[in-house]
């Protein structure tokens, strides 16, 4: 699995990191998504699809 | 007796609503294994959009429509649904688990998602006045956009979240902006008097004028036009184009007569069940949340989002109630607000990091002595950092009245 963000699309609200701490951070200035891991394990692969699927501005595209 | 993984799981599902709780659904459903048959039935003629940016992005022309789309074309087909789209529904026959639409459709599922969303609420004998508009769909955006040029003079009517983020783009374009409402500030109702102080300075920094604490009591008009605001006290606010933002109402007139439980909203227990295999989520879903020990209904993006998420689950056999923390956001001018949990009209606030001055904060809203929420204020990782100490009070037992 790759995982892809947009910072432009980017809203900032740290729901990506709640559903997968080990795989996103936020920046400390302005909130922007952190990608800790772009080819993030199989045991992690349930937890970055749900933060995908509950980013608010689409901003995290995945290639499986 | 089938013996296969979806034993129990319905042959046909039929999702109301194509926005984004209606396609979260469907995705959630097939992204957790569903292989039976799915149709959604959507009144707009669009494709899923999404609806943040309409009041921002959009607005301002920084993006084209298109960008607004929740998917591609491509990954829409591949969701192996079929979208009905620019028919309406018009009533619910709950025996036999039947959806009838504008056009004549009889469509029959095994589950029913009740995805419906809200309609703009818009001022009476408004409706065939030329510069008038509301914010709801694509649509409405991209006419309230053509109708907008730098110089205009604009009366936002309804200083909650949508009219201050109507107001804030408008005048970034050097629009006349004025701002009405019969609160005192800026999202007084969602942010309380602390944080909607700091935003009346904010607008009124940038050159928003607030005219608020008034009711407004209707519009002026000329040859069909609109010309102006008049509000409680008699003073009318001279007007090119007026945009209502006065709230949004459920569309549920078409489950008038289904025997379902309507009030404020699809009526749902704490699955998001209006009843046996039929569901509701996002902003027309009013359903009881087990950690407030109340019924309540979300209008923002992230529960439209989290809800479908939750209501899939159901239709499979989660079993699980849904009490989510809920999130929104804003942004205006340069300010980023970010609201986790609760924000009652009582609750106490702290500025519990930053600073209220150099509008960089984090305040902490309290009730009864529980964390109900946290809001930030170009903080957001601050403010998120926060979020369970909202989940401890959710979970501390309900105080009593």
């Amino acid at each position: 699995m790759k995982v892809v963000v947009d910072e432009e699309k980017c809203v900032a609200a740290g729901q990506c990191v709640a559903a997968a701490m080990d795989v996103f951070d936020q920046r400390e200035d302005d909130g922007i998504v952190v990608l800790l891991d772009e080819n993030p394990p199989a045991e992690l692969a349930e937890d970055v699809r749900n933060a995908a699927a509950v980013c608010p501005a689409l901003a995290i595209r995945l290639e499986e | 007796m089938s013996i296969d993984d979806d034993a129990g799981a319905p042959a046909r599902v039929l999702v109301v609503g194509a926005s984004a709780s209606g396609l979260t659904t469907v995705e959630t459903l097939r992204r957790k294994g569903y292989e039976g048959r799915i149709t959604v039935l959507g009144d707009e003629p669009h494709a899923p959009y999404d609806r943040p940016p309409l009041s921002k992005q959009v607005l301002s022309g920084a993006w084209e429509p298109e960008r607004a789309a929740l998917r591609t074309q491509e990954v829409l087909s591949a969701l192996d649904a079929e979208f009905v789209l620019g028919d309406q529904a018009v009533a619910l026959d709950r025996a036999s688990r039947g959806v009838r639409t504008e056009s004549g459709r009889e469509l029959r599922a095994d589950a029913i998602v009740i995805a419906t969303g809200v309609r703009a609420r818009r001022l009476p004998g408004s409706e065939d006045l030329a510069g008038v508009h509301v914010l709801r769909t694509l649509d409405d955006a991209l006419a309230l956009r053509a109708g907008l040029s730098a110089g205009t003079r604009l009366v936002v009517v309804g200083e909650g979240v949508l009219g201050s983020e109507i107001a804030a783009t408008a005048r970034t374009l050097g629009l006349d902006v004025t701002l009405t409402g019969p609160l005192s500030a800026p999202m007084a109702l969602q942010v309380g008097p602390l944080v909607s102080g700091v935003l009346a300075d904010l607008h009124t920094e940038r050159g928003v004028e607030l005219r608020l604490g008034n009711g407004v009591v209707g519009l002026t008009a000329g040859g069909g036009r609109v010309t102006g605001v008049r509000l409680a006290t008699g003073e009318v606010l001279p007007a090119d184009a007026v945009v209502v933002a006065i709230g949004a109402t459920p569309a549920t007139e078409w489950l008038a007569d289904s025997g379902l439980e309507i009030d404020n909203g699809v009526v749902c227990d704490s699955h998001c069940r209006a009843e046996e295999g039929i569901y509701a989520v996002g902003d027309v879903a009013r359903w009881y949340h087990e950690g407030l020990g109340r019924l309540v209904r979300l209008e923002n993006r992230t529960n439209a989002t989290e809800q479908a998420m939750a209501v899939a689950g159901e239709i499979l056999g989660a079993d699980r109630p849904y009490a989510p923390v809920p999130y929104f956001w804003t942004d205006q001018y340069d300010a980023k607000l970010q609201v986790h949990g609760f924000l009652p009209p009582d609750a106490e606030v702290d500025v519990v990091e930053g600073d209220l001055t150099a509008r960089r904060f984090v305040a902490r809203y309290r009730s009864k002595g529980r964390v109900t929420g946290v809001l930030g204020w170009n903080m957001p990782k601050q403010a998120r950092m926060r979020r369970q100490e909202i989940v401890d009070g959710l979970d501390a037992p309900a105080p009593t009245h």
